[in-house]
């Protein structure tokens, strides 16, 4: 449902960047990737590039394998840790809903919502993976519906939770003694296919009230999504998805290695991949000038709302991205 | 006179200090003009800069995962509703340098891969900042907000946290020191073989996780402990680093806990100084000391009101009291022995009947109404007095080894440790009693404690 307003830009920060050799070309050695000054940095970055959003990949899984095998901070806890150190970009973590306490995890975005004034969202995920079952030593879920099924329940929950509390139920009403209002309290008494939720929550209505629920599209009922995110290799692929998809905004997963004056992206990405090849997805995928990402992501502006960028070097792409294509970026039709 | 080695037996010792920042109690006064937000950020940020100006050792933050009842409502006198420990506490990372960043969080209601997980994440982030207040909450009434529900007998409640402690610890353990690469032109981002994968086969846990963070600067997040019974003591001698006591009122009876716990650590062969001892308390100041107990007596009016002093005798008794004179004398009925369900939180009252006699014994002998006695025998009575007189009463309590410390409940968010930090701080710095700077980087470092327990030569 795309509007007259610019392009919203978001982006993904996670490890080095999305491409999966992306640390050898990074501006530092591998230990000091799991720092406090790099996170800080990198969504500094973002932020004075003139991002809306932020988002943090995450897994319990470690964020790559084989000889190749890298570390990661929680994305729970990057956010929060970044969110007081910024004032304009909004940052999402991602959060599976496949094995994970909804409501631990509804006090953990209402509190990363404090933390960010408002500033908060969720990016729903799920864990296909056998290996994070293992780790929690959970039959492992992998059938797509039940994938759906546990997406759909945690964030039902973590809604209700969201709510659970109205906006003035901490009364303090002296004359009373009351602190809280009870009847300002509401019990969710969520019943599950496969678990129940009392409540209410132990964390008040964050600042949003409700967080932004960012999904991929086809994961949840469209009623408990805020932005559908459309994975599809053509403009007018990602077109049809977002005419489909009944949320209130869509944006579009795009993949981005530049010319930047470490190389040309072809190059740069050759490079990369005879480290580490780094398969295309079903998704776009755009390799080369500033300029051409300017007018891809001006196409896109026709038919989505935002995109959200997931680019293969932060070192190297996110200077680029800052310098030649935000300050540029992007009205329909422009 | 006997001579000074004689009287102290610790007599280098220095006071640790933390700030325990509350979020459901009623110690916390919510009710004046300074009594601020127990949730917008701002609050937490000027209470830890305060803590950190004044060089104490940990921030701490308690949990409770169900809002609180009684008598099947609500709990609605009391201040409630707080943040997300870990997550808060990574909020917090970025404003702070040395402070140490306690999050409280339960064993029986979360899984070892994630929880150990969280944990590292807040330890890498705070440059070796965190440490985990371990509790065992295990009522099926909190199992409600949970996908298991009520699953644990509560005497197995020490059981899993132990086992969920060696799970984590191995996840602590699991990056060799030199596993990650130092230069872009390494073979690979890891050495092979340099991460360990973990595996467990326990009564409680099935577990294989590959761990996805190396060790922070000081090893491994501290683990605090804060359970009372016997077990709990048992599993802090074998565990906790840090034992969040509530024996720290009275001299006899910190040192009659410190000592207890001394010979527990080396019943299970630990050196008896490898735990730190730091009761909850709070701290009231005034010019004099009849100034700081006339403050005391108006602090616990407003804490124990009428209506409080009413819920708590309903717990006690087990029947409900709520339509009773709180000015009036105590119920005549016998307490009715019921089953704990955990509704009004981890406060704990054993024996009934004997409580109750307790109550009745001091009534009686000090003539005092149902909210009077309810005052009188509040376990968060705390220290009051002048700010010299509290530094050679806290030197007296650490150079005995009676504590190792405090972790200060204020009564006012966010300002309640303003007058601690600039009025009872020097007087402690002056007596040599309490450090002028951080003695390090990590919290670990700030407690003076050895590498953790897995890492010892
Ligand atoms: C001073 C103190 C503070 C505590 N704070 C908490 C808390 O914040 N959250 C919680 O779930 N339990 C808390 N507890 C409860 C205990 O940690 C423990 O898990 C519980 O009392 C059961 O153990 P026990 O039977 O050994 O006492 C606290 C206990 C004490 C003594």
């Amino acid at each position: 449902m795309p509007t007259d307003r610019p392009l919203h830009l978001a982006v993904e920060l996670d490890g080095d960047g999305a491409h999966p050799a992306a640390w050898r070309r990074a501006r530092h050695a591998p230990d000091r990737l799991l720092t406090a000054a790099r996170v800080e940095r990198v969504v500094r970055n973002a932020e004075h590039a003139g991002f809306t959003l932020a988002t943090f990949e995450d897994s319990l899984a470690p964020p790559s394998r084989g000889a190749d095998l890298a570390g990661r901070i929680g994305a729970v806890e990057r956010a929060a840790f970044v969110a007081p150190l910024t004032s304009v970009i909004a940052v999402a973590p991602v959060v599976s809903t496949t094995y994970t306490e909804p409501f631990h995890v509804a006090s953990q975005l209402a509190s990363l919502d404090f933390a960010a004034a408002g500033r908060a969202g969720w990016v729903v995920a799920t864990s296909d993976d056998a290996s994070v079952a293992a780790a929690l030593g959970r039959p492992a879920v992998t059938d797509p519906d039940g994938l759906r099924r546990e997406a759909r329940d945690a964030v039902t929950v973590n809604r209700a939770l969201w709510d659970s509390w109205e906006d003035d139920a901490a009364i303090r009403d002296v004359a009373t003694g009351r602190y809280l209002d009870v009847d300002k309290l509401h019990y969710v008494d969520f019943v599950g296919e496969t678990y129940s939720v009392k409540g209410p929550a132990i964390v008040p209505r964050p600042p949003q009230g409700q967080l932004v629920v960012l999904a991929a599209d086809g994961l949840l009922p469209p009623d408990l999504v805020d932005v559908t995110l459309v994975d599809e290799p053509t403009v007018d692929d990602v077109g049809a998805a977002a005419r489909r998809a009944a949320t209130p905004r869509v944006f579009a997963e795009v993949e981005v290695v530049l010319d930047t004056a470490d190389g040309d992206a072809v190059d740069r990405l050759s490079t990369l991949d005879a480290h580490t090849p780094w398969p295309a997805a079903q998704r776009l995928r755009h390799i080369g000038s500033a300029a051409g990402l300017v007018a891809l992501l001006t196409d896109l502006a026709r038919v989505v709302d935002g995109v959200r960028l997931h680019v293969a070097v932060l070192d190297e792409d996110l200077p680029e991205l800052s310098a030649r294509v935000v300050p540029r970026c992007c009205a329909p039709g422009s | 006179m006997s001579t000074v080695s004689d009287d102290v037996p610790y007599p280098d010792a220095t006071l640790h200090l933390g700030v325990f920042f509350q979020g459901v109690n009623h110690w916390t006064i919510w009710t004046q003009p300074e009594s601020g937000s127990q949730i917008d950020f701002t609050s937490f940020r000027r209470m830890i800069t305060t803590a950190e100006r004044g060089l104490f050792d940990a921030f701490f933050l308690g949990e409770g995962l169900r809002l609180r009842e009684a008598g099947g409502r609500i709990h609605d006198l009391d201040i409630a509703g707080r943040p997300d420990a870990i997550t808060q506490l990574a909020a917090l990372t970025g404003l702070t340098s040395r402070i140490g960043l306690v999050a409280t969080q339960n064993t029986t209601y979360n899984e070892p891969a994630d929880l150990a997980r969280r944990l590292s994440s807040l330890d890498v982030l705070s440059g070796g900042r965190a440490g985990w207040n371990v509790v065992t909450t295990d009522n099926a009434w909190t199992g409600e907000n949970f996908r298991r529900g009520g699953f644990l007998d509560h005497a197995d409640r020490y059981v899993r946290a132990e086992q969920f402690l060696h799970v984590a610890r191995a996840m602590w353990d699991a990056w060799d020191d030199d596993a990650v690469a130092t230069s872009a032109e390494a073979a690979s981002w890891s050495r092979p073989g340099g991460v360990v994968p973990v595996r467990a086969r326990t009564s409680q846990f099935a577990v294989d996780v590959t761990p996805v963070l190396p060790r922070s600067e000081q090893g491994h997040p501290v683990i605090f402990q804060a359970g009372d019974s016997a077990a709990g003591r048992d599993f802090a001698a074998r565990n906790a680093e840090v034992i969040f006591s509530a024996h720290g009122g009275d001299f006899d009876d910190a040192l009659a806990f410190a000592t207890d716990i001394r010979s527990r650590l080396r019943a299970v062969g630990r050196p008896a100084d490898d735990i730190r001892i730091l009761p909850g308390t709070s701290i009231v100041l005034g010019d004099t000391e009849s100034e700081a107990e006339e403050k005391r007596r108006w602090i616990t009016s407003e804490q124990v009101t009428g209506a409080t002093a009413l819920n708590i005798a309903s717990q006690i008794w087990g029947i409900d009291l709520t339509d009773r004179d709180p000015d009036g004398p105590l119920p005549e009925e016998a307490p009715v022995v019921a089953e704990r369900t955990g509704a009004m939180g981890s406060r704990r009252w054993d024996d009934q009947v004997a409580l109750v006699q307790r109550w009745r014994d001091v009534a009686a002998e000090q003539k005092l109404s149902l909210r009077e006695t309810a005052a009188a025998l509040e376990p968060q009575r705390g220290h009051t007095g002048t700010p010299a007189s509290l530094a050679d009463r806290f030197a007296r309590f650490v150079r005995h080894g009676a504590v190792d410390g405090f972790n200060v409940s204020p009564i006012f968010t966010p300002d309640g440790l303003d007058d601690i930090v600039d009025r009872l701080v020097p007087e402690l710095q002056e007596r040599g009693v309490y450090p002028t700077e951080y003695r390090g980087t990590t919290l670990r470092e700030h407690l003076g404690l050895r590498d953790p327990l897995t890492r010892r030569g």
